[in-house]
């Protein structure tokens, strides 16, 4: 355990150090990042006040603190993408991995967390001037702040398995873009990225709840913004649970196969 | 018990195979055709700890499959493999921990940072003490001449110093086993030579095993006392490289300085004549006899015997295409 965590650590520590060669990219990738909820923001906001304020609870101001946390949560959610299977096979990263006597997957989640560290750090001005120009409303509760603490780095983990587990069809066949669009298209709309879930129909609402794309995006962004009751943030945090578990045996189960696949006609 | 020892190993790979045009197109969509592809076939090697081996052959011999096999990077399709007493195909992180396959072609080393950083990482993934990571990086250092390039970041490193950082890299667990595919590929001969100089100490200091693929034999001559010549999968030779001649180069050649020029064509075949040698191919056979009867009949100034280069021996292996072990 000591041991993965000083691995986890050093690898942290080594994606800092390796994005932070990378400041101003990082600033224009969370730049264009913003775009995507500041569109979903002004649109929402614009029918809350054509509505007369608000639409089921949410007003202009929730709508922006809904939004602004999207953009951390969004950032958080950050892991190795499913596309970049292809490339990592066949430039040989894949071989270079397999050599290394530990679970690649340790690498991507350690390398991806020291990320986070870099994504928070320049996402801070970037929410502050959010803040100024769209005056969200948000109060949490310090058992809100705890529990988004908790469920962010859930979402990071549970959305890593998840992915991973999509990636490794490519060891099966290639070309699994399409494939890849359709998890991604439905993710958009079942998890509360495009739109808070407590807006879409209520069977939207009661198939998300059997899907691992809410406890993604649309808890840890609640879990802050409100209004939510404590035993429904406790239910969240253990449906993140029951994800990354379910995650872990894929990942298990999966990659022993993958690699055997992968062996025995590329290494 | 040997450090590495193969039995029968055979790697057949599946590879699709379609007519080209339109219609064979369209029916590969209802029917893809196989056909198999013999990488590696019926190969037995056995390797004692603290040997170093020169594994060679033409590009696509089967070398680079046979060493991913014995690093577990490939399944074999039949025979039976043992490295330090695993199955490299179960990929255990002990053994992992004690070995290590350096490509030219592929990187461990984090691009953007300096190669320090990268060893950190190293030390990390491979629970390296401190003590012992800081003993063994030291002695990398000073050996491959790395000082200066640590501070470096690896995407400004030459290519030759990058490879020198990524040897380090593979090195700091201080591997049992050491497979190297083409160390000293496009390198010039300065660096080559220094890679060359440190194989050498590694293996003396270490008692590591090495198993070393390259196409310059003078890696070979400077390292390997055992060469083993796979060509079209199957291995055509494995014994000691001063053997190699013997069994593959029926010739030898003899470099005669005289006082003043002569016709020597009744001695051996002419290869090259300058203004004050010949120099002549003649047979092993004949080789002390063609010796004496230059020096008894013509004022020699002076005469070497020797076996051809390397180069043409191993040449002369692939060409020979005999399937028949020592």
């Amino acid at each position: 355990m000591i041991w993965y965590l000083r691995l986890y650590a050093t690898l942290g520590r080594t994606s800092v150090m390796t994005n932070f060669q990378y400041r101003f990219a990082n600033v224009l990738f969370l730049v264009g990042m913003v775009a995507e909820p500041v569109v979903y923001l002004v649109v929402w906001s614009t029918i809350a006040r054509q509505e007369g304020g608000s639409i089921d609870g949410y007003t202009a101001g929730r709508f922006a603190a809904y939004y602004i946390v999207w953009t951390l949560v969004r950032s958080m959610n950050i892991t190795f993408t499913p596309f970049g299977w292809e490339e990592r096979i066949r430039d040989g990263e894949l071989s270079a991995h397999l050599l290394r006597p530990v679970h690649p997957i340790h690498y991507d989640i350690g390398f991806f967390s020291g990320w986070k560290v870099v994504t928070i750090a320049l996402w801070l001005p970037i929410a502050a001037v959010l803040t100024l120009v769209f005056d969200p409303s948000l109060h949490p509760s310090l058992v809100q702040v705890v529990t988004f603490s908790i469920a962010i780095w859930g979402a990071f983990l549970i959305r890593t398995l998840l992915l991973w587990l999509l990636g490794m069809i490519t060891f099966w066949t290639t070309r699994v873009s399409a494939f890849f669009e359709i998890f991604f298209t439905a993710e958009l709309l079942l998890s509360g990225r495009l739109v808070p879930l407590a807006l879409m129909p209520d069977w939207v609402q009661d198939v998300s709840l059997f899907l691992p794309f809410e406890s993604c995006f649309g808890f840890p962004i609640t879990a802050l913004v409100g209004p939510i009751s404590n035993q429904e943030l406790a239910t969240g945090l253990l449906r993140q649970l029951v994800w990354i578990v379910v995650g872990s045996i894929g990942v298990a189960v999966a990659w022993p196969r993958a690699v055997r696949v992968y062996s025995a006609v590329n290494g | 018990m040997p450090a590495i020892s193969v039995n029968a190993l055979g790697k057949t790979f599946k590879v699709p195979v379609r007519e080209s045009g339109l219609a064979a197109s369209a029916k590969s969509l209802l029917r893809r055709a196989y056909r198999d592809v013999i990488a590696v076939a019926d190969v037995d090697i056995s390797i004692d700890v603290g040997e170093v081996v020169g594994f060679l052959g033409p590009n696509g011999a089967g070398k680079t499959t046979t060493l991913k096999m014995l690093s577990g990077l490939l399944q074999p399709s039949a025979g039976e493999v043992r490295v330090l007493g695993y199955e490299p195909q179960r990929r255990q992180h002990e053994y992992l921990r004690r070995m290590a396959l350096v490509m030219g072609n592929r990187n461990q080393l984090q691009w953007d940072l300096p190669a320090t950083d990268s060893f950190e990482l190293t030390r990390a993934i491979y629970r390296i003490g401190r003590a012992d990571f800081e003993s063994q990086r030291d002695e990398l250092v000073e050996l491959l001449d790395l000082g200066s390039l640590l501070d470096k970041p690896v995407r400004n490193l030459s290519l030759g110093e990058r490879m020198k950082a990524e040897i380090a890299n593979s090195l700091l667990h201080r591997p049992e086993v050491l497979f190297l595919d083409e160390p000293t590929l496009g390198l010039d001969v300065t660096m080559q030579r220094r890679i060359r100089g440190f194989l050498g100490t590694y293996n003396a200091r270490h008692g590591a095993c090495i198993m070393l693929t390259t196409h310059y034999m003078a890696d070979v001559e400077a390292l390997c006392e055992r060469v083993i010549v796979i060509h079209h999968g199957s291995v055509l030779f494995d014994g000691a490289l001063r053997e190699l001649a013997d069994r593959f180069a029926g010739h030898k050649t003899l470099t005669v300085t005289l006082e003043s020029p002569a016709d020597l064509s009744a001695y051996g075949e002419v290869l090259e004549v300058t203004a004050t040698s010949v120099r002549l191919r003649v047979g092993r056979d004949q080789a002390a006899a063609a010796t004496q009867q230059l020096l008894s009949d013509l004022p020699v100034r002076d005469l070497t015997v020797e076996d051809p280069p390397i180069e043409d021996v191993i040449e002369l292996a692939f060409a020979s295409g005999a399937v028949t072990p020592p």
